[in-house]
């Protein structure tokens, strides 16, 4: 074979070694030529769709679910040539569209990007598999979407100078009801508000034991404090207004409280931030006289307005602090950089001070500075405590149980969050999708 | 008379407190459109309530002026400043500055106002340092713990701490991110579950001190 070849093509002036090589690549391209040359041609035809775009497809266009309106959500499963030198385009126009020309384009994204497990929705509520594209079109941008009005809605992919146009569709935006995003968080509230009433019902008919509150025992050693020195007791709603509930919590145990001075006939003050509190805790303090039997003890401006200004009405406080003397100082409610300011100079004083609060970054000021610190969650007990009212007592077994079950909850999202990351499952997401705050 | 001073209230109560708590999972516009409306609504009920809230304060220094209490000197100052801001704050139709010029108003804002808050804002400084000093004492197994872990977290939050103990960047952000983080949220949580489960007891009219306490 090989003196054939060397016959057939190597020329008289070729040396020995030149038409020995000559000889073995003709060897070679005939024999393997037909396989190499296959081979390249399904290489050219795999590299020529790899550049040729293709639409877009099961595109789907719809309302865009659990908002206000005003938008549209377009959904498309993943091309084989999907990659960051491809794009996408979303085209929009008026509704009856038919050349996709008369559309606009309000969206180019790099085709890797943009998939529906990035939307912020729930597995019950997401639109597609975790794997497709999606694109929400929204008012701006040189676009409007009207709640009612039909849109011609289109996505294109391109690649280079080539496009290729998904088919048209039509979509309506429409203003939802109801958020589906937050049915957890609906079965959750509802689950936990059944839960505190079921334990109402069961402390009427149970002895329910509650520990004890060292600040809230220091109630009545304080409130005696000032009976014995004569002095005036200063009571504080907070910084929040009556919508808040930590004011809300401050005023029922300024109930507790009043009834008690009124039943030591000592002096109360109330100064306050907000006019409307003022009101609602002059109601409260009028109320607790008359069940203490005290009527006549109840002066109207022991509640009485500063200012809604924070540092005036930390100032002004301070000067009571320091003109009267309390013998005993509450501070209920929500506080801010004005928590330091008060406490301290009431320490300075010398006064027996219990603070309440459930503004977590002004703890470790009234933890230092005050006698008796309601942490969180005992602001909200202590009308309970004071009380020892089944209803009330019912309500914090309710609060407990729900703490027992969120606690559950934490150890067992830890648990399936790990497992889902090192092994790379999806499942673990069914359950954690549950307790997740989607709004 | 018991049913406009206590059940009618309950009624409202009950009714406003279940509609604004399905608001939140209603996401029409019809339903924004409530929520900014009941906000506007507080806003202007707030502002007359203002007019309560003013004349208490006035009679509160009326009485002092009367009695010739103790610092009685201060509540005229109160009343003259009182006057003198509304009297300005009229003349210079409420703002500041008029065609680039400060009006009497705004001056009363910027070199009265401001600097006083300013001052109060500062003291806290100094009321840091002594509070501080008080807790940091290691006079208890718990205070001493206290005291390492301010120590090593303040170390660690400036450049030259965190120069002279190298380490101290590390552990005060594990301190922060892993130890105080996680006793905040436990914190938080206890503390949205007694908001919730108050806001239950108000809403079904459980309790009812707030309307003025008692029983009916």
């Amino acid at each position: 074979m090989l003196n054939v070849s060397r016959s057939r093509t190597c020329p008289l002036e070729c040396t020995r070694s030149e038409r020995f090589n000559r000889s073995v690549f003709r060897w070679a391209f005939v024999r393997y030529g037909p396989i190499a040359l296959a081979l390249a041609g399904a290489l050219l035809s795999y590299s020529m769709a790899q550049a040729a775009p293709s639409a877009p497809a099961s595109l789907h266009v719809i309302d865009t679910p659990n908002d206000g309106g005003g938008s549209l959500t377009i959904v498309w499963v993943p091309a084989p040539s999907d990659g960051p030198t491809a794009q996408y385009e979303v085209l929009i126009g008026e509704g009856g569209a038919t050349d996709p020309a008369a559309l606009k384009v309000v969206a180019e994204f790099p085709a890797n990007t943009r998939y529906v497990k990035e939307m912020k929705a729930a597995w019950w509520t997401r639109p597609a598999d975790r794997s497709w594209h999606q694109y929400v079109v929204r008012s701006g941008k040189g676009v409007e979407l009207k709640d009612g009005t039909a849109y011609t809605v289109t996505v294109a992919m391109r690649q280079g100078v080539e496009r290729a146009v998904g088919p048209l569709l039509q979509a309506t935006p429409e203003a939802n009801w109801f958020n589906w995003n937050q049915l957890n968080n609906l079965i959750l509230a509802l689950g936990f508000g059944g839960l505190v009433f079921y334990s109402i019902r069961h402390a009427k008919r149970n002895d329910i034991f509650l520990r004890r509150i060292p600040g809230l025992d220091a109630v009545d050693e304080a409130i005696g404090r000032s009976t014995e020195l004569g002095k005036p007791i200063l009571y504080l709603t907070g910084a929040h207004d009556m919508s808040d509930p930590s004011t809300i919590a401050a005023a029922v145990i300024l109930g507790r409280v009043a009834k008690r001075t009124a039943a030591y006939e000592t002096e109360l003050m109330v100064p306050h931030r907000d006019p409307i509190t003022m009101a609602v805790c002059q109601e409260i303090t009028k109320q607790a006289y008359l069940e203490a039997g005290k009527p006549d003890l109840f002066k109207e401006d022991a509640n009485f307005f500063i200012t809604a200004d924070q540092f005036s009405y930390t100032a002004a406080v301070d000067g009571l602090m320091l003109r009267k003397k309390p013998a005993a100082n509450f501070f209920m409610g929500s506080y801010f950089a004005e928590s330091l300011l008060l406490t301290e100079t009431g320490a300075s004083t010398g006064a027996i001070q219990i603070a309440g609060t459930d503004s977590d970054h002004q703890l470790p000021f009234f933890v230092t500075t005050c006698d008796y610190t309601l942490i969180g969650e005992e602001l909200y007990a202590a009308s309970a405590y004071l009380s020892k009212e089944p209803v009330q007592i019912g309500t914090l077994r309710g609060q407990d149980i729900g703490k027992a079950i969120v606690l559950t909850i934490i150890m067992i999202g830890t648990l399936l969050a790990t497992i889902g990351a090192v092994t790379g499952s999806s499942w673990p997401q069914l359950f954690l999708d549950l307790f997740k705050d989607l709004k | 008379m018991i049913f406009l001073r206590r059940r009618l209230p309950l009624l409202i109560t009950m009714f406003t407190g279940l509609l604004f708590a399905a608001q939140y999972y209603v996401p029409h516009p019809a339903s924004e459109l409530l929520l900014t409306s009941a906000t506007k609504w507080l806003q202007i009920i707030g502002g007359f309530a203002l007019v309560l809230g003013v004349t208490s304060l006035f009679h509160q220094h009326a009485v002092k002026i009367r009695r010739q209490e103790a610092g009685w000197g201060y509540s005229l100052v109160l009343y003259a400043g009182m006057l003198v801001t509304i009297v300005v704050g009229l003349w210079a139709g409420g703002k500041e500055s008029l065609d680039g010029t400060m009006t009497g108003f705004g001056w009363i804002y910027n070199y009265m106002m401001v600097p006083l808050q300013g001052t109060m804002f500062a003291i806290l400084a100094f009321f840091i340092a002594s509070a501080a000093y008080r807790s940091f004492r290691a006079r208890s197994r718990e205070a001493a713990v206290l005291l390492i872990a301010a120590v090593i977290v303040m170390m660690g939050r400036v450049p030259l701490g965190e120069y002279l103990i190298p380490l101290s960047g590390d552990v005060s952000q594990w301190i922060l991110n892993v130890l105080n983080a996680s006793v905040r949220r436990a914190i938080l949580i206890g503390v949205s579950l007694g908001a919730i489960a108050l806001s239950l007891k108000i809403i079904f009219g459980v309790e009812r001190s707030y309307l003025g306490g008692g029983k009916e």
